[in-house]
């Protein structure tokens, strides 16, 4: 039986029991007490900071008031009308840096009120309880593709379906969800929530989802624009920057991202391979979901390692003191230079890093840790662009999400502009259907 | 979503939430804002006669009685009716009702006890066309010293007088706001009545002192070091409205006299309980100024999701459904017999039902030296004290006992016949029973 200690990369490290504590709910849900003595703290803010702060500007003081008074199916409601993942971004929302950062609460005492898991305890109770809250509008004879399944795809698929048009939505992958599917840690959406989500959301009707469907692969830009009335991309970054350091095909060194995938797609967590000793180079929510992950697949050891100070970190400081609670080392101003071993990596080589007038050097001073496996999390790249104009390597997009081209609009992580999280694709996917709506019905 | 149209006295509104007489509605500006957050009717803050403008305090016109985290429970207030000109707030009243036809927009008047003064106002707040008017009688303070107000509303012979007055120089509805600063409100809604009221509304604020400064010895709101008795509303008033509601809507002489319920109302729970009790339309004032006017969006949602989950389409459906329900004490079924119920999985063992039943009540809850708390069967009267002061909810229940089984307490067998202290052997009036 393998365990953390097993040389190499090796299958099994933790027995069954042990793994399903790890990879459980990363919050509990609340129970309905809770729930009560959570929204009770809300103070129904005028014209609320919280509300300004969401990317999807939830009318979160009507929803909170909505559990206190004893209706969390209605408070779902008002969610959905504004995010109709609102079930999924408030697992995923980093809302220490977004709501939750900005309740009178966190100003006034230190401790907001807990928007992210009211959210949840109202979307749980309606997704349990009910159907799909919402009607589609008379059928408007309109079609529209949207290229990609992910958040800013299904989004916009469900308002315009909403609105009366028909979408068909074509996704390359073999399962709808995006990044909720393949990407977000296995800890924040358990039992299968990506894919429950999706089922419940094409609940409104008007929408075909074509799996296996590429752009680039088969499918034309410009075929899709000759067969339907507007195009939306939601292809997200597809790709993977390299670290450009020798030895970086070494095996052992792989993409977070794919890890992740394969994370999230195992049937049986106890069956993905982990390295005893794990390096993790980047500083973004990706880097930090690895290392942690492989944390809980019993690797002995893993470090992040990131090439500036804690103080520029993509990551929050919650998802820092997150990664570093469940033993992961954080180490800063270091950057890669070398992968060594014999045929697969054994060591990592480590230049200390310090910045002067704002750009990044090596000390000179570097360090070796063992590696049985590396990680590349140093961001994401576009891969499919269907030859339209581009800003800072994405999609330029002006106003809600409209392109070079006529008819194509785009959003969520493909598209200029914006952060890139679940919640803000979701934002981009909905207003472009708004937009795709006004220049449909005119 | 289930519609929420209502129509009270013949004035059809959007919603059943009406902002009460009040600051809310004291001038275009606020009422313009509160129609176009969503209200569906408004009750323009009272107007009084021409003349040189009522004058207010300058300073502190608010006490406040806080639940836990600073939550407002109850307001009082020593506020006088408007103080702006008269000729101001009827030229904005008719430019808003112009402006929102959907909406209901009803005048508010005080005016002294004096037939001259209400034919003098009345014609003029018929130009403005809003939909009826409301007769102050209720204001418990600065306006009852001079003869108006609560003084007025206090005395059931004036109220019909005046009720009558306006009724004879007004041709659109006439409702009569209740103080409820009297001990027996059928006595001033029977005189509404028979004055030919449309409708009365109640409850006004009840007469109070919210506070009192300890260091400066003075009542809060303090004016320069003197404080004196206000309004009370809000969610605190709320039980006291609601039983007066109940009183009018199940008395012979009044039923079937239409009810604009006020008093606490903060949910669409709230208004729900109202309307249940009788009332057509609910009225909102603390709820208003705790949270502004954006509190509506909740009371709509609410009380239209209410009505789909119980199947009802209209509010028209469940108004007066309770009343049958209210009765006297003395019709209550004695042979009712319930226990109190502990879930242990649920229960916290915070020991709180204990220390209420050992030291106050029935001695009916055992505790062990490892906390457990149990109720005895044969000590439990079934009083609900415990389930009240429980943290936990449904932790504890009352559960009836069926007929047949024996109470321990008593020895004696549950009856499934319904009987009543009327025929009760103990009580020496009791007629034998047919
Ligand atoms: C590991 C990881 C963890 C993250 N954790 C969080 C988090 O906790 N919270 C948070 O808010 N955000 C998180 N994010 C970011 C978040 O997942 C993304 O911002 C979000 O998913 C973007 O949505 P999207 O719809 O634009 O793209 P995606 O979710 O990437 O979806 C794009 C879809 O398009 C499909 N596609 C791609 N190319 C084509 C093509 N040529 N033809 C057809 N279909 C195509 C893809 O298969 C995919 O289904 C995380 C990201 C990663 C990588
Ligand atoms: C500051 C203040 C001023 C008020 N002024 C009036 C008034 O001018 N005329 C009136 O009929 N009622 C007046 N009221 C009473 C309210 O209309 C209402 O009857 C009362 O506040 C109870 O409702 P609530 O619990 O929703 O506040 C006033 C209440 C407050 C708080
Ligand atoms: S969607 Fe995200 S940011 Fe918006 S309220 Fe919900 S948890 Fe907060
Ligand atoms: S800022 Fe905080 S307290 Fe204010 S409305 Fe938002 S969640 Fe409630
Ligand atoms: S009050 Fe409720 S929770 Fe506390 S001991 Fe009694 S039953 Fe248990």
């Amino acid at each position: 039986m393998p365990d953390p200690m097993t040389q190499g990369i090796a299958a099994g490290r933790l027995d069954a029991t042990q793994i399903a504590r790890n990879f459980d709910d990363l919050h509990a849900p609340l129970a309905s007490h809770e729930a009560a003595v959570a929204a009770d703290r809300c103070y129904f803010c005028y014209d609320a900071p919280c509300v300004t702060a969401c990317p999807t500007a939830i009318d979160i003081p009507l929803f909170i008031r909505q559990i206190q008074v004893g209706q969390p199916e209605a408070a779902a409601v008002t969610i959905f009308e504004q995010n109709i993942l609102g079930g999924m971004c408030a697992r995923v929302c980093p809302t220490e840096t977004l709501c939750e950062e900005a309740c009178v609460r966190e100003a006034a005492e230190g401790k907001p009120v807990e928007i992210g898991r009211l959210q949840r305890y109202a979307t749980d109770t309606l997704m349990a309880r009910q159907g799909h809250p919402f009607v589609r509008a008379e059928p408007t004879g309109k079609t529209v593709a949207v290229v990609g399944a992910g958040p800013a795809g299904l989004a916009c698929a469900h308002r315009l379906a909403m609105k009366g048009h028909d979408v068909t939505i074509f996704e390359a992958k073999g399962k709808p969800g995006g990044l909720n599917e393949y990407g977000i840690a296995a800890y924040k959406t358990v039992d299968d929530f990506a894919g429950r989500e999706v089922d419940w959301l094409m609940g409104i009707g008007g929408i075909t989802i074509e799996t296996g469907q590429a752009l680039g692969e088969g499918l034309s830009l410009d075929a899709l624009r000759a067969d339907h009335d507007a195009v939306f991309l939601a292809v997200g970054l597809g790709g993977v920057n390299a670290l450009g350091v020798e030895g970086e095909a070494r095996d052992g060194v792989e993409d977070a991202v794919g890890f992740i995938a394969d994370l999230r797609q195992a049937r049986d967590l106890r069956d993905l391979p982990v390295g005893r000793n794990v390096v993790v180079i980047g500083g973004g929510m990706t880097a930090i979901d690895a290392a942690l992950q492989s944390r809980l697949l019993g690797a002995e050891t893993v470090t992040i390692a990131y090439r500036r100070g804690r103080d520029r970190m993509p990551a929050s400081r919650y998802e820092q003191d997150l990664a570093a609670s469940k033993g992961v080392r954080l180490m800063f101003n270091v950057m890669p230079v070398a992968v060594h071993g014999n045929g697969s990596v054994a060591e990592i080589e480590l230049e200390y890093t310090a910045e002067r007038n704002g750009s990044l050097t090596g000390t000179g001073e570097t360090l070796r840790l063992p590696a049985d496996q590396v990680f590349k999390a140093i961001g994401q790249v576009l891969t499919t662009d269907g030859g339209l104009e581009l800003a800072c390597g994405k999609i330029a997009v002006t106003g809600a999400g409209r392109t070079s081209a006529d008819g194509v609009w785009a959003g969520g992580d493909c598209a200029s502009g914006g952060d890139d999280l679940t919640v803000t694709a979701v934002a981009e996917g909905r207003d472009a259907a708004e937009d795709i709506h006004g220049a449909l019905i005119g | 979503m289930a519609d929420l149209t209502t129509t009270f006295l013949g004035i059809t509104s959007p919603n059943p939430f009406w902002l009460a007489s009040a600051p809310p509605t004291d001038k275009e500006y606020n009422v313009r804002r509160a129609f176009e957050a969503g209200w569906g009717g408004v009750v323009w803050k009272t107007i009084g006669e021409d003349g040189p403008p009522i004058v207010n305090v300058n300073g502190p016109r608010y006490g406040v009685v806080y639940g836990a985290d600073r939550r407002v429970l109850g307001l009082n207030n020593i506020e006088l009716i408007t103080d702006r000109p008269l000729e101001v707030n009827l030229e904005e009243m008719a430019r808003v009702k112009a402006d929102y036809p959907d909406r209901a927009l009803i005048a508010s008047i005080m005016v002294p006890c004096e037939e001259e003064a209400w034919k003098r106002i009345l014609p003029r707040v018929a130009e403005t066309g809003v939909d009826g008017i409301e007769l102050n009688f209720g204001c418990p303070h600065g306006m009852s010293e001079r003869g108006m107000g609560a003084a007025v509303g206090q005395v059931p012979e004036y109220i019909e007088m005046v009720t009558r007055w306006c009724k004879q120089n007004y041709d659109k509805p006439v409702i009569v706001k209740l103080t409820p600063n009297i001990t027996d409100i059928r006595y001033p809604a029977r005189a509404a009545k028979n004055g030919g009221a449309d409708a009365v509304s109640l409850i006004n604020t009840v007469s109070s002192i919210t506070s009192v400064n300890l260091d400066t010895m003075s009542p809060e709101p303090s004016i320069d070091g003197k404080g004196s008795h206000g309004g009370y509303c809000g969610p605190a008033v709320k039980p006291i409205a609601l039983n007066m509601v109940a009183d009018i809507a199940r008395d012979p002489e009044t039923a079937g006299l239409p009810i604009s319920g006020i008093g606490g109302v903060t949910t669409w729970r709230d208004a729900a309980e109202y309307m249940s009790l009788g009332a057509g339309n609910v009225q909102v004032c603390t709820a208003a100024m705790t949270y502004g006017f954006r509190i509506v969006e909740e009371m709509k949602r609410g009380l239209s999701q209410w009505m789909d989950e119980k199947g009802y389409t209209s509010t028209a459906d469940f108004i007066g459904r309770a009343v049958p329900n209210v009765t006297d004490w003395q019709y209550l079924n004695l042979n009712y017999v319930a226990k109190a119920k502990i879930d242990q999985d649920a229960c916290i063992k915070c020991g709180r039902c204990y220390a209420a039943c050992e030291d106050t009540s029935h001695q009916a809850i055992s505790m062990s030296p490892d906390r457990v708390f149990e109720v005895i069967d044969a000590e439990c009267v079934a009083c609900n004290l415990c389930v009240d002061v429980c943290p936990v909810e449904d932790c504890i229940t009352m559960v009836p006992m069926t007929p047949g089984e024996v109470d321990p307490r008593t020895g004696k067998t549950v009856e499934a016949d319904y009987a009543n202290w009327t025929t009760h052997p103990n009580n020496p009036a009791a007629q034998a029973a047919e």
